[in-house]
């Protein structure tokens, strides 16, 4: 049967069959770095179409619908508009720091695609403090928003830079102790390990109320972290023009523009992972018919299509909500999701060991 | 009660917040909602809201008659000298002399569309149109007349 990790495997085979272990490493290194900046690229284009798509539908309009049918190569569009401008780096700027912010903004978002099971047996790295390593990463991001802002030399760009790094480092909280539920569950920080418990049922299902307020959690805490709407403060178009992008033009602000994306895909995916199942197929109980019809679809595509529900809701957050402010977005942390959270993980604790989920 | 109170308040923000998705979601599904004209392909059916004003024009009859008898309301209500009045006169069948408009200048390049020399008309002879395509490549064309020309005042209208 056609799979991902059938046509891992077949390579892997052919190119041992041609060139020695370490020979093999190296090709199969480079391969999966061109994979996944394929895979950037690709998710770049759809999820703009998309976000833009879903924005205008939500805000009764029609959104982009010129270039090409249905309007379907508007990004492609904007990509070349982005690569063919002057990539400008302002008079006052740290030029150092400026040129590399957003490389490192790309850097971290091409680590945390490391251990993200896309499809059955097919992932990178299959470590065994997976969900750990993700949210230690994940919050190198900060860096790179840090270091646009303040080595653009203007002070929109450190304003926002400092609204985001307040931002993430209090949403790292209740987002990290949000994933803890989910693995106190499971007993392990291995992703392999917590995708395979969820067999019998996805933690949403099994895990009832604790997992529900824990997504719930997670979903909110991730748009913080991602910066996105309502929790934009470090862009914030109305009050701070682009806030740490302000002075970033062409190709520069594009991978900006695409590290918000992927950081998107890469949060919805670890969402999909730990509370939806990964690539796990939609299992009933004891309904063999069904669980055997639930099989046949394959796996890329459960984990895919749970991926993109998850960016669906975000989105949907993000064009109904009104921005915060930045008293309220650390009231709404510290007062409420901190404490939510914490009594949260204590109720999964006792659940975990009581053994009260199904 | 502290706790009580944090939870009502939990539970009200959950509510709106659920309110304002329920809102957005019924939009996302029911594309026939959408509002949006997609301007130069429906030119033929473009249907203008009632309100909309486009330029100030003076109607006439099938006589080419008009009603405006000069009285400069318009003229004098019009913040930023968009109207001018130039008067001629006429002479009544009864021989007597009578004062009419020769010209009613119209700078529709100064215009807001404000909309106060039509309230400030005694007698409704100008109004206001719904044409918008109001671009030139010269700018004298902007200075318009706005009464026919061989126009006079309808009968009865003082």
């Amino acid at each position: 049967m056609w799979s991902f990790s059938h046509i891992a495997n077949e390579l892997h085979e052919w190119l041992s069959s041609i060139f020695n272990p370490t020979w093999t490493l190296v090709i199969e290194m480079v391969l999966a770095g061109v994979a996944v900046i394929g895979l950037f690229a690709g998710l770049g284009l759809v999820l703009v179409l998309m976000e833009r798509r879903v924005a205008a539908w939500i805000q009764i309009r029609l959104g982009p619908n010129r270039v090409g049918p249905q309007g379907l190569l508007q990004s492609l569009a904007d990509t070349l508009k982005l690569i063919v401008k002057e990539g400008l780096t302002p008079n006052g700027a740290d030029k150092l720091l400026f040129n590399i912010a957003p490389f490192i903004a790309m850097i971290v978002a091409m680590l945390l695609m490391a251990p993200i099971a896309f499809a059955k047996d097919f992932q990178l790295w299959d470590m065994n403090i997976g969900v750990l390593y993700v949210s230690a990463v994940s919050s190198i991001m900060v860096i790179s928003i840090l270091m646009a802002g303040w080595s653009s030399n203007n002070k929109y760009s450190l304003m926002g830079a400092m609204r985001s790094g307040a931002q993430i480092v209090s949403y790292e909280l209740s987002a990290g102790l949000s994933i803890l539920t989910i693995v106190v569950l499971t007993g392990s920080l291995q992703i392999s390990d917590i995708i395979h418990s969820q067999a019998t049922g996805w933690w949403i299902f099994k895990g009832h109320l604790p997992v529900w307020i824990a997504f719930v959690t997670f979903i909110i805490a991730v748009t913080a972290e991602t910066n996105r709407a309502p929790f934009d403060l470090a862009e914030a178009e109305s009050e701070l023009t682009a806030g740490f992008h302000t002075e970033y033009s062409g190709m520069k602000f594009a991978l900006f523009f695409l590290a918000e994306y992927i950081n998107v895909f890469i949060v919805c995916a670890i969402g999909a992972t730990l509370f939806l199942g990964g690539w796990m197929p939609f299992h009933i109980g004891n309904l063999t018919d069904f669980n055997h019809v639930m099989d046949y679809i394959p796996s890329s595509i459960w984990f895919f299509g749970k991926t993109f529900f998850l960016i669906f809701l975000i989105m949907w957050f993000r064009w109904t909500f009104p921005r915060l402010r930045i008293d309220q977005l650390l009231n709404l942390e510290w007062k409420y999701l901190l404490p939510i959270s914490m009594i949260n993980l204590l109720l999964a604790t006792a659940m975990a060991i009581l053994g009260w989920h199904f | 009660m502290f706790i009580i109170k944090y939870i009502k308040e939990v539970y009200r923000g959950v509510k709106s917040l659920l309110v304002g998705m329920k809102r957005t979601l019924y939009y996302f599904t029911h594309h026939k909602e959408i509002i949006t004209q997609e301007y130069p392909d429906n030119r033929d059916t473009l249907v203008m809201a009632e309100r909309f004003k486009g330029e100030v024009v003076m109607p006439h009859n099938e006589k080419n008659e008009h009603r405006c008898t000069g009285c400069q309301a318009c003229e004098l209500a019009c913040p930023n000298g968009t109207i001018k009045v130039i008067f001629k006169n006429e002479l009544t069948p009864e021989g007597k002399k009578k004062k009419a408009i020769d010209k009613l200048v119209y700078h529709l390049e100064l215009c807001t569309m404000c909309n106060l020399c039509v309230e400030a008309c005694p007698s409704d002879a100008i109004k206001m149109a719904q044409t918008f395509e109001h671009s030139v490549y010269d700018r004298n064309e902007l200075t318009k007349i706005l009464n026919n020309p061989g126009s006079k005042i309808m009968d009865g209208v003082e």
